[in-house]
């Protein structure tokens, strides 16, 4: 009932863990894959190591969630030996990558490539990196490095991940659909800030970060809604899906598959199941036989 | 249906009393009831420092604290802090110690704070309380009335040797009644206490420390195996133990890059 092909990946549900969330280890991906998730994106890796931010890193309130990791990460040598093939694990995995310059997002691309995950995202959109002008705040770059990664990917696909946080994200998503892009993922974290009032400081080491969680979701939604009208390759719709009824309002808005992380948080590593239980339990009650049906419903 | 609002952010505390406990080491008290188990931890904010997982040391009617040992940035800040001087808190998270019967606690160092309230709840325990010399082992005041045996790698208070060498000694004795063990301390010690348990058929409980960032299960860098220390942990049962291959040889860094224990400890001493 809930099984979706996304860029000719069969996934027995469109529940996929979205990157930055658990996604360090082997083994992890595997916990996710028993926990329900229909696939599992790797934490971002890009061609060095990197320690990320000092604590704290992240915290959540109500239904906000704040996070300045930092982009730690092993860097993508220490990964392919750590890794060795991601082709032969319980669900599909997609392998997260990204670069200062635009010849290390091919370099990062063509090592994620030799590992086999089933997609390869392209993370253009941190909102919290030193190197300068992000890559989605210009759909010129966008293209560049869309081109970059799809050259060096073989046959794997490609899904660039793009950011809310820009002027128009309509044009954002046709440069990369138009460089070779073979999904979109959207959406990256929002910009924000918290100040403790007592400390009288930003509680982020970083000051500024990103806001994940049910407060995402209207901006997530907003943005695949538009990026739908825009393209005409699958979206995966991500950003503050907690319950079965996110995930629904999501496919409606045109999204093809569902990236959940910060509901790990709010729900547990349940989350999955959880999620898969309450969208069949919808499509019951509403006489729904598969997700064609919904998806892209909102435009008609 | 269920409630979505979770709120995990740091809060700030006033300190109502410091202790000396020994060489680096000090007890920071809190006037504020925590529910907390014996085992579970919080993660202590120091701002413009950094923030750090701490061991939940003393629970008592309206009160808690911590007991940190100076080892790098941030425990030589806190080590500068004073009555009535602030940071802030949030938990306390992961898992927590059994309450059994005919109980051995083997602590190493400042380890001995993550059993301590533990023992404060089992009854008449033997607890093995080991430091490197006499001026790091803590607690000999709090635990002056229970069965106390000290080690001391160097010999310069109780027994001299190992912890672990105790621990055998106890277990080798036939008419020892011990069934569980509990450890916390250096993860070579831990592991050693942990196959002389095998050995011996005896249960055993250990908390494991690796590099924490979130405290509540999202970042996934204190993974050992397939468990997330921070929060089905750090206390593991036996058979959980026997499924960590990565126990006592494997850790992550801060970038997930997985390294061996002693690699780790050098690195983030
Ligand atoms: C869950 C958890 C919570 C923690 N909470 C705190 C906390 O609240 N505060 C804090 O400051 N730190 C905490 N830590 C850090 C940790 O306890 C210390 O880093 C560790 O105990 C080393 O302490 P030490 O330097 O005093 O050890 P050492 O003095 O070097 O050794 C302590 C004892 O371990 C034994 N030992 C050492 N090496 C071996 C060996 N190779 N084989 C057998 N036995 C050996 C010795 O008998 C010695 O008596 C925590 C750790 C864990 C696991
Ligand atoms: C702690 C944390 C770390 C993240 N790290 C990454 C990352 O490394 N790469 C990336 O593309 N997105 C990262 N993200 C963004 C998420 O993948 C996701 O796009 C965003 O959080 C919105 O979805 P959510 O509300 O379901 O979490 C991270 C998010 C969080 C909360």
């Amino acid at each position: 009932m809930l099984n979706v092909n996304l860029c000719g990946i069969k996934l027995r549900n469109p529940t996929i863990l979205a990157s930055g969330i658990l996604g360090v280890t082997k083994d992890s991906i595997d916990r996710v894959g028993k926990n329900g998730a229909g696939a599992v994106t790797l934490k971002s890796l890009c061609h060095e190591e990197r320690t990320g931010n000092k604590n704290p890193v992240m915290f959540g309130y109500d239904d906000v969630f704040f996070n300045a990791v930092g982009l730690p990460g092993q860097g993508i040598d220490n990964a392919v030996k750590d890794f060795k093939r991601l082709d032969n694990l319980s669900i599909p995995v997609i392998g997260s990558i990204y670069g200062y310059k635009i010849e290390q997002f091919g370099q990062v691309t063509k090592k994620m490539a030799s590992l086999k995950p089933a997609i390869i995202e392209v993370d253009i959109s941190c909102p919290h990196m030193d190197y300068g002008k992000p890559y989605d705040a210009d759909p010129k770059l966008t293209a560049e490095v869309t081109q970059v990664v799809k050259k060096n990917a073989g046959k794997i696909p490609i899904s660039i991940k793009l950011s809310p946080n820009v002027h128009d994200i309509k044009e954002i998503a046709h440069a990369a659909e138009k460089a070779g892009a073979d999904a979109i993922t959207a959406i990256n974290t929002a910009t924000g800030m918290m100040i403790d009032i007592d400390a009288r400081k930003p509680v982020l080491a970083n000051k500024i970060g990103g806001i994940s969680g049910p407060a995402l979701k209207p901006i997530a939604v907003r943005c695949v809604y538009e990026i739908y009208e825009t393209v005409k390759i699958p979206i995966i719709g991500t950003g503050g899906v907690t319950y079965g009824k996110d995930a629904i309002e999501m496919m409606m808005a045109g999204a093809a598959a569902i990236g959940i992380g910060t509901g790990v948080f709010y729900r547990g590593n349940g989350v999955f199941k959880k999620v898969c239980n309450e969208m069949e339990a919808w499509m019951k009650k509403n006489k729904v036989k598969n997700l064609d049906e919904i998806k892209g419903c909102a435009h008609k | 249906m269920e409630c979505q609002e979770r709120t995990e952010i740091p809060k700030l505390m006033e300190i109502s009393e410091v202790v000396y406990e020994g060489k680096g080491q000090k007890s920071f008290f809190f006037r504020h009831s925590l529910n907390c188990r014996p085992g579970q931890f919080v993660m202590v904010w120091l701002p413009d420092v950094d923030e750090k997982p701490m061991a939940v040391s003393y629970i008592n009617k309206n009160e808690f604290a911590f007991t940190s040992q100076v080892v790098g940035k941030w425990t030589s800040a806190l080590d500068k802090l004073k009555k009535h001087d602030k940071v802030w808190m949030r938990g306390p998270y992961g898992s927590s110690f059994s309450i059994k019967k005919n109980a051995c606690v083997v602590g190493g160092g400042v380890g001995m704070a993550s059993v301590s309230t533990l023992i404060d709840k089992l009854k008449d325990p033997t607890i093995i309380n080991g430091a490197r010399s006499k001026e790091h082992l803590i607690y000999l005041k709090r635990y002056k009335n229970k069965n106390l045996i000290a080690v001391t790698d160097d010999g310069s208070y109780g027994k001299k040797g190992f912890t672990t060498d105790s621990l055998k000694e106890l277990l080798n004795d036939n008419n020892n009644k011990i069934k569980i063990v509990y450890t916390c301390g250096p993860e070579i010690m831990m592991k050693k206490v942990f196959d002389i348990c095998n050995k011996y058929k005896v249960e055993c409980e250990a908390s494991l420390e690796r590099m924490m960032k979130c405290g509540f299960g999202v970042c996934g860098v204190c993974m050992v195996n397939d468990q997330i220390v921070c929060m089905d942990g750090p206390v593991f049962n036996s058979k959980q133990l026997s499924k960590m291959s990565e126990f006592g040889s494997f850790a992550r860094l801060k970038t997930g890059r997985k390294v061996t224990i002693n690699e780790y400890h050098s690195i983030h001493a």
